[in-house]
């Protein structure tokens, strides 16, 4: 038993919140007890039945979990190689895998008392997630997004006003994801007794990674029980599209102790990985520190943060997680990119295919999968985590065809 | 004896509270910064902070975020910055210098160059806002090795239980972050700093500086009534950017109104104790 503890992946992070040499609490001083409360109401909440029972009771009749594993038979009989799965978290109430982590951690905040909720967005999916809890919870929120952002996901922030949030356009830096999870760390600081801040990625101070991929894992627990039924085995490949990496991780993790299944991150390549705009922080950055965590960032040699850039507003982000920067460095994870171009492709052939328009972060998933499947042998089987869906890109999509809504 | 130590030995014997004026380094060009730092000594600061400037300033309000971005269009770097403190030490030997910013230039630039070159060229003492001391150990022994204090930051939120493990192995002076919050938005109370001071001083012996909020030299007084030193740094700065032409440029007479705001701040803090 012991010899086994020993060699699994999944036992990440250690008591200082590192995964390998990544993660930690790299926070003020001012922030450094919420992060500890936190992190001990974390671990009395794990230890209590009734925490997960709720968080079962709200996945299951209110987000409609499990969601559904679809075969793609269409798509897999045009790209001509390796069966097709989705794992499609796009049925989620709210339209992508955002809503399970807020659900595990609004239910914290009410544990721990806190009435007044905050969170970071970029493309507006983890906003819309958390304004939905606090209408569902009665608590008032407000939303940091970038300007940039407000303006080109419009029908997400009138999703969140109709919520009930306030909605703070951030216009410091780049006005993207990056800078909104400044402000909401300045919100944080400026109001520490009575808010708690709902982070919609696996990055940040511990115990934000861990706590996060926990919640997002039962995209990968159900994908692993549903794939067993299905096929009665493992994927030989799961993929996963990688912006902060809260999808990904959900996904690989209840796979990292299955060597036979090769588990793929997708960074967005951008205009491509040389052009100096794009959001592949593994691929093009080195490790640093930055919103609380050492892990992969895009910098410069003086260590300032290189602004990312992507078609999707849930990847344009320079950092990663650490727990993926860990994955990374151990090699048990792969990481690739996919450009913008290749997206906007995967989004049409998706939607020709399958009858589903993927949203702009999964698309670069696909993307890969797209260049991987037609080489695969027809025996073998790949899992994509279709993460979202994709209206709240149509504006995005149709402007990048030419057409004007 | 390090010459942060010796400041306040001085201070201590002449019964007064230390000014503590910070410049954010190449805000908005190098050659205003030294004209600052050299100014600030003639009217009366007794310690400066110089900011780095950093994209992600995370606890700072938008005075100093936008005084971090018109540094570092200027071409801010951390190795620019210690080439500023390095020509201010020429012609003053004596005004401790501490370095304020983020982790992540301080780790581009390497930890242990950046310890060798600081103390070769006079950095006296380092503030890193986002290093609490869970994780000082990338920085903390490197740094002691070259006799650079690192200085820790408490704040309201840093509990009685907390405040040992804080304190611990610390040095210099403990920098108290008085509000809740961040840089150049809420003041705190003369009846707040009465109450959290001494919570402090029953834990160290180190002297304790008092920032975030402090603005006016009436704020200044209150301040020195009750700890060693205040820091201002946002009024500071608002003055500056206030000034500043269309093109971003200093104005004829932005250093000297700047001056006399550090000047009317020295002597407030000089009366205050007298007058209590």
């Amino acid at each position: 038993m012991n010899e086994m503890l020993k060699n699994s992946l999944r036992l990440g992070p250690d008591g200082r919140g590192r995964f390998g040499e990544f993660g930690g609490r790299f926070v003020a001083e001012t922030l450094m007890p919420l992060i500890l409360e936190l992190e001990a109401a974390y671990e009395a909440a794990k230890a209590d039945p009734s925490f997960q029972r709720d968080i079962d009771y709200y996945l299951k009749h209110y987000v409609g979990r499990p969601s559904a594993m679809w075969f793609a038979e269409r798509l897999t009989r045009k790209l001509g190689g390796a069966k097709i799965y989705f794992k499609r978290d796009e049925l989620n109430h709210t339209g992508a895998h955002k809503i399970n982590n807020c659900i595990g951690q609004i239910l914290l905040a009410r544990r721990m008392g806190k009435t007044r909720i905050i969170a970071e967005t970029g493309a507006g999916q983890h906003g819309v997630a958390t304004a939905t809890v606090c209408a569902l919870f009665g608590l008032p929120c407000t939303i940091y997004m970038g300007a940039v952002d407000i303006e080109r996901q419009q029908p997400n922030v009138f999703r969140m006003k109709l919520l009930g949030a306030e909605v703070q356009a951030v216009t410091s830096g780049a006005a993207t994801l990056k800078d909104a999870m400044n402000d909401a760390m300045r919100d944080w600081v400026a109001n520490v007794r009575d808010t708690f801040y709902i982070i919609g990625t696996a990055a940040g101070p511990h115990p934000y990674p861990a706590m996060v991929r926990d919640f997002q894992s039962v995209i990968g627990v159900e994908a692993r029980a549903q794939m067993l039924e299905a096929e009665g085995r493992l994927p030989d490949v799961a993929v996963a599209a990688i912006g902060g990496g809260s999808n990904a991780i959900g996904l690989f993790h209840p796979f990292l102790d299955d060597p036979t299944v090769r588990l793929i991150g997708v960074e967005a390549a951008g205009h491509g990985l040389d052009s100096g705009e794009h959001a592949a922080s593994l691929a093009r950055g080195r490790p640093g520190v930055l919103h609380g965590n050492r892990t992969y960032l895009l910098q410069d040699a003086d260590g300032q943060i290189i602004e990312a850039h992507s078609i999707s507003a849930g990847l344009d982000y320079p950092g990663i997680g650490p727990e993926h920067a860990w994955l990374h460095d151990i090699g048990r994870v792969e990481y690739v990119a996919a450009t913008d171009t290749e997206a906007l492709h995967a989004v049409q052939l998706c939607t020709g295919c399958e009858g589903i328009i993927p949203a702009l972060e999964p698309a670069h998933a696909l993307a890969h999968v797209a260049k991987i499947a037609p080489a695969m042998n027809p025996d073998s089987i790949v899992l994509m985590n279709l993460c979202g869906r994709g209206d709240k890109d149509l504006a995005t999509i149709a402007a990048h065809l030419g057409v004007r809504l | 004896m390090s010459r942060i130590a010796a400041r306040f030995a001085a201070l201590k014997a002449a019964e007064r509270a230390g000014l503590i004026t910070f410049v954010e380094a190449y805000d908005p060009d190098r050659a205003t910064s030294l004209a600052l730092l050299r100014g600030m000594v003639a009217q009366g600061a007794d310690i400066i902070e110089v900011g780095v400037p950093f994209t992600d300033p995370m606890a700072d309000g938008p005075t100093i975020q936008a005084a971090g971005r018109r540094a570092l269009n200027a071409g801010a770097t951390l190795a620019g910055v210690l080439g500023l403190v390095e020509e201010f030490r020429r012609d003053n030997d004596h005004t401790p210098i501490v370095l304020m910013g983020y982790l992540n230039p301080f780790l581009a630039y390497g930890v242990a160059r950046f310890a060798a070159d600081a103390a070769r060229i006079g950095v006296d003492g380092v503030i890193i806002v986002d290093l609490p001391t869970e994780e000082a150990d990338v920085l903390l022994p490197t740094l002691a090795a070259h006799q650079i204090d690192l200085i820790r930051l408490v704040a309201p939120t840093t509990s009685d239980e907390r405040l040992p493990y804080v304190l611990a192995g610390s040095s210099g002076f403990v920098y108290y972050v008085s509000i809740t919050g961040i840089t150049g938005t809420r003041t705190a109370s003369a009846e707040d700093l009465a109450r959290d001071i001494p919570r402090i001083r029953r834990m160290t012996d180190l002297p304790i500086a008092v920032g975030f909020g402090v603005r006016t030299p009436a704020q200044a007084s209150v301040v020195a009534r009750h700890a060693d030193a205040a820091v201002v740094a946002s009024a500071l700065i608002d003055r500056l950017a206030a000034d500043l032409d269309a093109q971003g440029r200093v104005g004829e007479a932005t250093i000297d109104k700047i001056l006399d705001d550090v000047g009317a701040l020295a002597r407030a803090m000089r009366d205050a104790r007298v007058a209590a």
